[in-house]
């Protein structure tokens, strides 16, 4: 107590040095926590993105994450609805689970043969009503929304397609698609170069031209027996992916009409089951969980849960780099620190040489003197790291009332920018305990080489 | 030279035996004696004075006394104990208890109350408030200060500054206050009074004050004087109390 009363009143002392002091610090705080408060928000807003459309976990055959995108269909879940049924009887799961829903991911090729244009494609088989259910998912209470699916309520023979996919379909113009403009020259025409049985189903699908329908396309896909399928379905949005690769192949149909498509009268399958949590942490206790539904399901098929880390290694990726910079800055951030407390510090002891004399001479021992000026050194620490949340903690309040609006990775429409400080308890205190930790290894040295110092010589110091 | 004060009578009494202690400072690469060769006792409970020309000694001799210096040779004895043998700890709690300091330029904590300041030694032994109340107090009544007990240093005239100084220097009792040139930077009148205080405190608590001090009336006012030159004892005198050399 006596120490911390004498640290507080020396700080007292110089006040305008312990407050340039502390400007510092808390400059160097509040940058730290703005900069982390926002890439807090980038964070949030992927997992809340990627939660939204692909769940927490994904039940999948235990190859089909590396291998299935060349045959989806061959490593299909068969019985599906019977693990479905095991997740909505487990107490715990059903508590923890928002949305459990089966979907098909197929390979193919659509094609608008009126305007003799295809490209390959890779969809997805949804249930509708699910997937928007899942587009509801916001545990950070971030202020953007996730557009909801068309899907939803559509006929069976609906799809919705990626913006990339309506362009290279020429399927702008009858969607009402804005900066979707047609090539400058037409392409050079090459249907008669398609192999005869495309071209018979082509003609079977494609409508008389008094009954044609601008947003239909036709979808080719292959069935389980190997053999091609054909349906036309018509496309009743698009949507921007946000990764142009994935834009100019990505589509969305009824779950039960590609079912229908690629295994006819068999058994349908799903090559994943999408589970999205309430909350991102309940993921450890649902692994657990499923651990058994899984084991009794594997018996003829081998599962694996794989989380939304593992299937969106952009994610990571992204979350990785910005944790890194965010790492870099905090070091040169404590590297300022720790020389703007080290001089402060440094200037202290040589202005109370005499003082320091004195301590020692009446009796104070060396680990007195090491002690007082390390309790300075933390007590800038503290103070420097609560101005700075408080000063953090104002700027992120206006500029959230500011009303900017950004465009995060991978997001096609902006989004308000929001930086996170306040409650991001993990951060705050981090940053503070980090603060505190270099005002003291910053205060260390000099108080070490106050301790140091020999009795006479510092009481004979002018 | 022989300790010739009070050798037969006050070894075991005394408050200071220094017995062969030399001293030797390094300036620059060039070896100066400071002290050589000093045999001394100093005899408890009186005023005595370390007087001398500058560099005569009598600071070196003071601090190695007051336990702030070591001797590259000899033996000192304070307070009955060998402090040469006690660890850098060991001599800081020695001073704080046996040993209190009375400096020329004060050297109060700029940051403490006159109270404060005060209380300070006994904060640092850890005694209770109602202890520490108690003392300082009383302390600070005797030498005429309880009114500025809220005073900062920064407020107070050079006489309350030494004044509470020396009252600093009595709060843990000790055997021994070492005063270095006490009265150099106050005026006669003040020197005068500080001078007169600090006989009735050691005569009130039973202290053995040893100054270092060019001013004849310190010199005057002293018990036994101790003259050096050029590091070595010349004329041990007791005025009183004792006979003389």
């Amino acid at each position: 107590m006596m120490t911390l009363s004498l640290a507080l009143r020396n700080l007292l002392r110089n006040r305008r040095r312990s407050l340039a002091t502390l400007l510092a610090m808390a400059i160097g705080s509040t940058s730290i926590l703005l900069f982390g408060g926002f890439i807090g928000l980038i964070e949030y807003e992927m997992q809340t993105r990627n939660v939204q459309r692909g769940g927490h976990l994904q039940i999948q055959h235990r190859d089909f994450f590396l291998y299935g995108s060349g045959n989806p269909t061959g490593y299909g879940i068969s019985d599906y609805p019977n693990i479905l049924a095991a997740i909505q009887k487990d107490e715990i799961l059903r508590g923890m689970v928002t949305v459990a829903t089966p979907t098909l991911q197929f390979g193919g090729i659509a094609g608008n043969y009126v305007a003799n244009v295809s490209r390959t494609i890779i969809g997805n088989g949804v249930i509708a009503d699910d997937i928007n259910h899942m587009r509801l998912w916001n545990d950070y209470n971030l202020r953007s929304v996730a557009p909801i699916s068309a899907l939803d309520g559509s006929a069976e023979d609906a799809a919705v397609v990626g913006t990339g996919v309506a362009r290279v379909l020429q399927l702008c113009e009858s969607l009402k698609i804005s900066n979707c403009q047609k090539p400058a020259a037409a392409p050079q025409t090459e249907t008669e170069s398609l192999s005869d049985d495309i071209a018979q189903l082509i003609m079977q699908e494609t409508p008389n031209e008094t009954g044609i329908n601008p947003q239909r396309i036709e979808v080719l896909v292959v069935n389980t027996r190997g053999a091609p399928n054909v349906t036309s379905v018509e496309v009743i949005r698009a949507e921007d992916q946000g990764i142009k690769e994935l834009d100019e192949i990505s589509i969305m149909m009824h779950l039960t009409k590609i079912q229908q498509l690629i295994y006819g009268k068999s058994t349908p399958k799903a090559t994943s089951i999408m589970i999205q949590l309430h909350h991102t942490d309940q993921i450890p206790t649902a692994l657990e969980r499923l651990a058994p539904i899984l084991a009794d399901a594997s018996v003829n098929q081998p599962l694996a849960v794989l989380d939304y880390r593992i299937l969106n290694p952009f994610y990571v990726q992204t979350v990785q780099m910005f944790n890194t910079m965010f790492g870099m800055i905090f070091v040169l951030i404590a590297a300022i620190v720790l020389f703007t407390v080290s001089n402060t510090m440094n200037t202290a002891v040589v202005e109370r040489t005499v003082e320091i004399g004195t301590l020692r001479a009446i009796g104070l021992r060396r680990a007195g003197i090491r002690r007082l000026f390390v309790t300075e050194g933390a007590l800038l620490g503290v103070c420097g790291s609560v101005l700075g949340i408080v000063l953090a903690v104002i700027l992120a309040a206006v500029v959230n009332r500011m009303d900017i609006r950004w465009m995060p990775p991978t997001y096609v429409e902006s989004v308000p920018l929001t930086i996170l400080v306040w409650g991001e308890t993990r951060m705050l205190l981090g940053t503070t305990f980090g603060l505190i930790c270099i005002s003291i290894l910053s205060a260390w040295w000099p108080a070490y080489r106050a301790a140091k110092l020999d009795v006479v010589d510092a009481l004979r110091h002018v | 030279m022989e300790p010739d004060m009070d050798r037969a009578d006050s070894t075991e009494t005394a408050s200071v035996i220094l017995h062969n202690v030399s001293k030797t400072y390094l300036l620059d690469a060039v070896k100066v004696p400071a002290l050589t060769d000093i045999n001394l006792v100093i005899r408890p409970n009186r005023f005595t004075v370390l007087s001398g020309a500058s560099g005569s000694g009598k600071t070196t001799l003071l601090n190695l006394i007051g336990c702030i210096d070591k001797p590259d040779t000899g033996e000192i004895t304070v307070s009955g104990c060998k402090v040469g043998e006690l660890s850098d700890d060991d001599l800081s709690d020695f001073r704080s208890k046996n040993i209190g300091f009375i400096f020329q330029n004060f050297n109060l904590l700029p940051v403490l109350s006159t109270y404060e300041n005060v209380e300070y030694p006994l904060l640092l032994a850890g005694a209770s408030a109602k202890v520490r109340g108690e003392r300082v107090t009383k302390l600070l009544k005797a030498v005429g200060l309880s009114d500025k007990a809220k005073n900062l240093p920064g407020q107070l005239s050079g006489g309350q500054r030494q004044r509470v100084a020396i009252a600093r220097a009595l709060t843990r009792k000790p055997k021994v206050v070492i005063a270095d040139e006490p009265t150099a930077n106050l005026d006669s009148k003040t020197g005068t009074a500080i001078l007169a205080l600090m006989r009735y405190m050691a005569e009130r608590f039973q202290i053995s004050f040893i100054f270092s001090s060019h001013d004849r009336d310190v010199v005057k006012a002293a018990d036994d004087i101790i003259y050096l030159k050029d590091g070595v004892i010349q004329d041990p005198r007791r005025k009183a109390g004792g006979s003389a050399p």
